[in-house]
């Protein structure tokens, strides 16, 4: 067990690096970062020095150790754009992001397991179909669209809700948290629908199918038999059985909430990260983007290696397979 | 560790030691169960006359068509921002009324939908293709081998589909300096999307080739001296291909909706020959304004698509596992 | 740094709805919205309007500029030509910085060598041969190799540092991005100017304070006491942030929607002529058109191609169509606001068969193919008109194959870092010093392949008669001459077909009914004339 552990540990970081290293040599050519630095009258020479300056005409091997290097002990660099360390651009943003993700993973879970449940207990009801259809209809439009249309509806038709940002955020020692104010939470709304909605669907749909097949298996079957009333057997053991594959995959989605961000941060201007990388990315702000790409691995890295590990403790016959590879 | 599926596809077959035999996808086409099962559900038959049309209409978009949105000679700005033909100041002319050019939305919308579906067909066969053999070989071969294509998988995870175009987006345009960008543009789309989507098909597949691996009858093509790629090709694959094609089918939906995301951040087809993506990119300029007509007409062709192809995956998925008829 | 921590709490994306009526006072709150971000607080970092006219409330310079942008005293109370090469500038008494600290000549002398410094993005505001000295406490003397009229035409956004406190925070050095540590001027500022920065959120938000001890508040026109900024990157959120109440001033908006912000009870859009040309220009100095059918030769080098270009765009259709008649066509590459003789210029006429006629002499009856650059988030509706532009010229049998780009990629390839990579592109220029020299050595300058010369001439037009006029321009004291000497020079370019001017582009900013504010055409919001109801 503790094997295993180490030997994923050692895989994560080596994984980490890879990526940090495809990452760095695709920004090779994204741009020219000095183009975006200073304004359109500066001289060729002063480019020229000032690139010099940042490192960009090394070697990218060069540039690599460097980085990393220096990112082992949390230190990213300065961004181009803002003259600041990118360690407290992010650590600024972070919360932004994770707050706006859990909530959006909540809502998800929230609405998708009941409809799930709902839709495969009664597989053939009216509105059973109904859920499975518009739930559809969530993922038939793209993030973007359904956000402005969201906007469109309740911010500027009813007024009833902000079209962007965060509202008044409180400070917990560096974490800035838009949980405890009404305004807070009221601009948290349309951003984690938007974001969640997808998520939901897939939830909905996984916890339907899995339910379908857990009600088929012959324990089901026994414990029906055995006279366990019909709602303790749904709900008692078909569903618990259920929960892990569900909360697995949440899991894993998490990763991928946190890059959808992207999209939601920004229609709604959300003060994320993700907001953050994207004026990166058409800034040509490397350090950003290393370090953001660098910290959206280490999630998936973690997230993964939790996973993994959860699962070896939760489910004993996957412990011969873990063995095995 | 088999627990990673995608949508839940392949959980089924996964790992579940109880599983009974499962026929070959052959059999199973012909299986006049499925058949029964389309003819059943009037929602599939729906769904796939709707998805026939698409593609018909895609194919023959130039002789449907009542304009040509790509001739840009025949584009005139005096005939932007007609509205539909209903509407006070339509004509017959543009049905659907004009976007911001003067391009016929109609028109737009067929030749478009030819571009998405190329696009998701074509990313979706790439990641198939991919997918497909390295979780053949990672489940056959085992060991090492395995180890190794599982860590890329990980990698290619923490890289979502919109962080990879970002990315490779900004390399081909960095190296060609944009020029070509219509055809380019297509190929960075196929190449993020199908590289962001093949770890659902490997693992998948190496689930099932780990079960299939151990059965008698594999045992037995190997003793008789059979080549591994053989036995992989002939025996193990065409047992995998049923969740491929549920997965598969799912994908394609997923990757139409991506590529119009994409277009949103700026890396998708370019407006000379919009997308169905591009198209609702560029309409969502207009929302405010009134001419709602040049986003609303492409959203609802995107939805109706991504619709019926998603419904057409549930039923597939369903009508493939036999524990559910 | 601390006070940024602090602040920050209270500030968020500002869509806070009234939470700052904590106080419970009567206070007045205006809130913008702008599409960009303000990233450093270095007033010398970045040469760009946006933070330029933003820090412009918070520093000001030794001038000023009016609603009209006339010039006005503002640091300097007043000035005199002494020499030719040498002005006496009279520094205002009683001035103190934010900090407490006096303002003096001291700090001008300081200023004048920041922003002249290694890093600065602002060391065109004073030439680097220009030597200031201190009279006295109030006095500085400005010698000059050379006479200079427009001396102190871009003073207005060069912006007067305390030199004690720079000295004391470590902040002589202007903000490098190669620095591990961010200084404490990119952080926080300290100006003379009528409003303080209380906060400020790189990239998301910024709040601003009426400075109740600034010198010329007895005469203040704004009525406001915290002013809260936000970035909205996006159109539609920015639009809808008006149109819901949330914002008091949004800008810019699209053109499409001044409709729906007129129609709005609560909102009005505010429109007006803008400074910025914008322009086509061609690549007419290579042999051989980088992005070309044509080989062996290159059709821009001919003046009847150039004008066939021109004569087959039809700049009214853009103008009502992709602009909603917000453009002003123009016939020269520079805002009529800044040139006194723009009536004697006229565009050539659109008409599609002259053009081809025009073609068919030149040799290229059935037209040729071209490749052509275009931003595609830096102008209004840059990408529309592009594409208009191409849809124009496949009538007249050119084949255009547009490359919109973002800016960032978009300038790496078409400027002079990135080796003028282009054969036909859109451009949008404003001179900073809103005088014609600056048009006539940047667009209009004979370069070399680096760029010396006219540096954004990208195309590489070259007139040895129009540099010989603009080296008189720039030492020509006498204004009628002077004027003279550069319509000699327009006409000279606009006969040439140097470059196709389109239009100067509108302003359109979204505002709340209740606001009453001066629209400058630099588009740099001024606080101090924002009044709110």
């Amino acid at each position: 067990m503790l094997a295993f552990t180490i030997r994923r540990l050692v895989q994560s970081i080596v994984v980490m690096l890879v990526v940090a290293l495809i990452a760095f040599v695709m920004f090779r050519f994204v741009g020219d970062p000095v183009d975006q630095m200073v304004g359109l009258e500066t001289t060729l020479e002063e480019r020229a020095q000032l690139r010099e300056q940042l490192g960009l005409n090394d070697p990218v091997p060069v540039q690599f150790v460097r980085f990393i290097g220096k990112a082992a002990q949390f230190n990213f660099g300065t961004s181009y754009q803002f003259k600041r360390p990118v360690a407290e651009l992010i650590g600024d943003r972070l919360p932004a992001t994770l707050e706006l993700s859990f909530v959006a993973a909540a809502f998800a879970l929230i609405v998708g397991i009941p409809m799930g449940v709902y839709t495969a207990l009664r597989r053939d009801s009216w509105l059973s179909k109904f859920f499975l259809t518009v739930s559809l209809v969530g993922v038939s439009l793209p993030t973007f669209l359904i956000g402005i249309i969201l906007i469109f509806i309740f911010a500027v038709n009813l007024q009833i809700l902000p079209s962007f940002g965060r509202g008044a955020v409180v400070d917990l020692g560096w974490w800035s948290t838009g949980l405890l104010t009404a305004s807070g939470l009221k601009a948290l709304i349309l951003p984690a629908v938007t974001l969640g909605l997808f998520q939901m669907t897939l939830i909905m749909r996984l916890v339907r199918s899995e339910m379908l097949e857990v009600l088929r298996t012959d324990f089901i079957k026994f414990a029906r038999a055995r006279g366990i009333k019909n709602r303790a057997v749904n709900f008692g053991h078909a569903l618990k059985n259920t929960l892990v594959p569900v909360i697995t995959i949440t899991g894993l989605q998490l990763g991928s909430i946190i890059a959808f961000a992207i999209i939601t941060e920004t229609v709604f201007q959300w003060p994320g990260m993700g907001l953050l990388f994207l004026q990166a990315v058409q800034n040509v702000d490397i350090p950003i983007m290393a370090a953001y790409l660098l910290l959206i691995a280490f999630l998936f890295v973690a997230i993964n290696l939790v996973v993994d590990i959860l699962y070896v403790f939760v489910d004993p016959r996957i412990r011969i397979a873990g063995a095995a590879t | 560790m088999s627990h990673v599926t995608g949508e839940g596809a392949g959980a089924g077959t996964a790992g579940r030691p109880q599983d009974e035999a499962p026929s070959s996808l052959l059999a199973r086409a012909l299986d006049s169960d499925i058949w029964y099962s389309f003819k059943r559900s009037k929602v599939t038959i729906v769904a796939a006359a709707v998805t026939a049309l698409y593609f018909a209409s895609a194919l023959f978009a130039p002789w449907i068509a009542p304009h040509n949105p790509s001739d840009l000679a025949s584009l005139s700005l005096l005939d932007s921002l007609n509205p539909p033909a209903w509407i006070e100041g339509g004509t017959t002319t543009f049905v659907l009324g004009t976007d911001d050019q003067g391009r016929d939305v109609l028109s737009a919308i067929l030749y478009g939908s030819r571009i998405s579906l190329a696009v998701g067909f074509v990313s979706v066969l790439l990641a198939a293709f991919l997918g497909i053999t390295l979780g053949l070989v990672s489940g056959y071969v085992g060991g090492r081998t395995d180890s190794i294509i599982m860590r890329i998988a990980d990698v290619q995870l923490t890289f979502p589909a919109i962080l990879i175009a970002l990315l490779i987006d900004g390399s081909v345009r960095g190296v060609l300096g944009g020029i070509n960008r219509e055809e380019s543009a297509f190929y960075v789309l196929v190449a993020s999307i199908g590289l962001s989507f093949w770890v659902q098909y490997a693992r998948t597949v190496r689930s099932s080739t780990l079960v299939e691996k151990n059965k008698e009858y594999v045992q037995a093509a190997r003793l008789i001296g059979l080549h591994p790629a053989i036995i992989m090709a002939r025996h193990v694959l065409p047992n995998v291909m049923g969740p491929v094609l549920v997965v598969a089918t799912i994908n394609l939906a997923l990757a139409i909706i991506t590529e119009a995301t994409l277009s949103f951040l700026g890396v998708g087809i370019p407006p000379t020959q919009p997308s169905l993506g591009t198209l609702i990119r560029i309409g969502n300029d207009f929302l405010f304004s009134g001419e709602w007509w040049i986003t609303i007409f492409p959203g609802i062709a995107l939805a109706i698509l991504v619709l019926a192809v998603n419904l057409l995956g549930d039923w597939l998925r369903d009508a493939l596992n036999p524990k559910l008829r | 740094m601390s006070l940024r921590k602090i602040t920050t709490t209270l500030v968020g994306a500002a869509a806070a709805v009234g939470i700052m009526a904590g106080a419970a006072s009567a206070e007045t709150t205006f809130k913008f919205a702008f599409q960009g971000t303000l990233k450093s607080l270095d007033p010398y970092s970045l040469n760009e309007t946006f933070t330029l006219g933003t820090l412009g409330n918070v520093y000001e310079g030794l001038t000023r500029r009016g609603p009209d942008l006339q010039i006005l005293p503002a640091l300097a109370e007043s000035w005199e030509v002494v020499e030719p090469t040498r002005w006496r500038f009279k520094l205002r008494q009683g001035v103190k910085f934010h900090n407490g600290n006096d303002f003096t000549a001291d700090d001008v002398v300081f200023s004048a060598e920041r922003v002249r410094s290694e890093g600065s993005d602002l060391k065109s505001r004073i030439q680097p041969d220009v030597v200031f000295e201190k009279v006295d406490d109030h006095t500085v003397d400005v010698i000059l190799a050379s006479p200079n009229p427009i001396l102190h035409y871009e003073w207005d956004t060069w912006a007067i540092i305390d030199k004690e406190w720079a000295e004391a925070n470590d902040s002589v050095r202007v903000t490098s991005a190669s620095d591990e540590v961010a200084t404490t001027i990119s952080l926080e500022a300290n100006g003379t100017g009528p409003f303080k920065i209380t906060s400020h959120e790189g990239g998301v938000s910024t709040t601003f304070a009426a400075n109740t001890d600034w010198w010329d508040h007895g005469n203040k026109k704004h009525n406001v006491d915290t002013v809260e900024f936000s970035t909205i990157a996006s159109d539609a959120t920015r639009v809808a942030a008006l149109l819901s109440g949330e914002m008091d001033l949004v800008y810019p908006i699209p053109v499409q929607d001044i409709k729906r912000v007129n129609d709005n009870d609560a909102t009005v859009a505010m429109t007006g002529p803008e400074l910025r040309t914008i322009f086509l220009g061609m690549d007419q100095m290579r042999d051989e058109l980088l992005y070309s059918n044509i080989k062996g030769k290159n059709p821009f080098k001919d003046v009847r191609v150039r004008q066939a270009f021109y004569h087959a765009i039809d700049i009214e259709a853009i103008k009502s169509k992709v602009m909603r008649d917000l453009s002003t066509p123009s016939a020269i590459m520079i805002s009529p606001f800044m040139f006194d003789n723009a009536d004697q210029f006229s565009r050539l006429e659109y008409n599609p068969d002259g053009a081809k006629a025009l073609l068919a002499e030149a040799g290229y009856a059935d037209g040729f193919e071209v490749g052509m650059d275009c931003p595609n988030d830096r102008y209004v509706n840059d990408e529309a008109i592009c594409q208009a532009i191409v849809a124009m010229l496949a009538r007249v049998g050119v084949t255009v194959n547009l490359n919109a780009q973002p800016k960032a990629q978009y300038f790496a390839k078409v400027l002079a870092s990135g080796g003028f990579d282009t054969s036909f592109y859109l451009l949008g220029w404003t001179p900073g010093s809103f005088d014609s020299w600056n048009v006539l050595t940047n667009l209009h300058g004979c370069r070399d392949e680096k760029g010396e010369g006219g540096l954004f001439n990208l195309g590489g037009y070259c007139n040895e008669a129009v540099d010989k006029l603009s080296a008189d321009v720039l030492v020509e004291n006498d204004p009628a001459k002077r004027l003279q000497l550069i319509t000699d020079a327009y006409k000279m370019t606009t006969e040439e077909v140097a470059h196709i001017p389109l239009h100067q582009q509108g302003l359109a900013w979204g505002v709340s009914s209740s606001i009453d504010l001066a629209q400058r055409a630099d588009n740099q919001l001024m606080l101090y004339y924002v009044n709110k109801n």
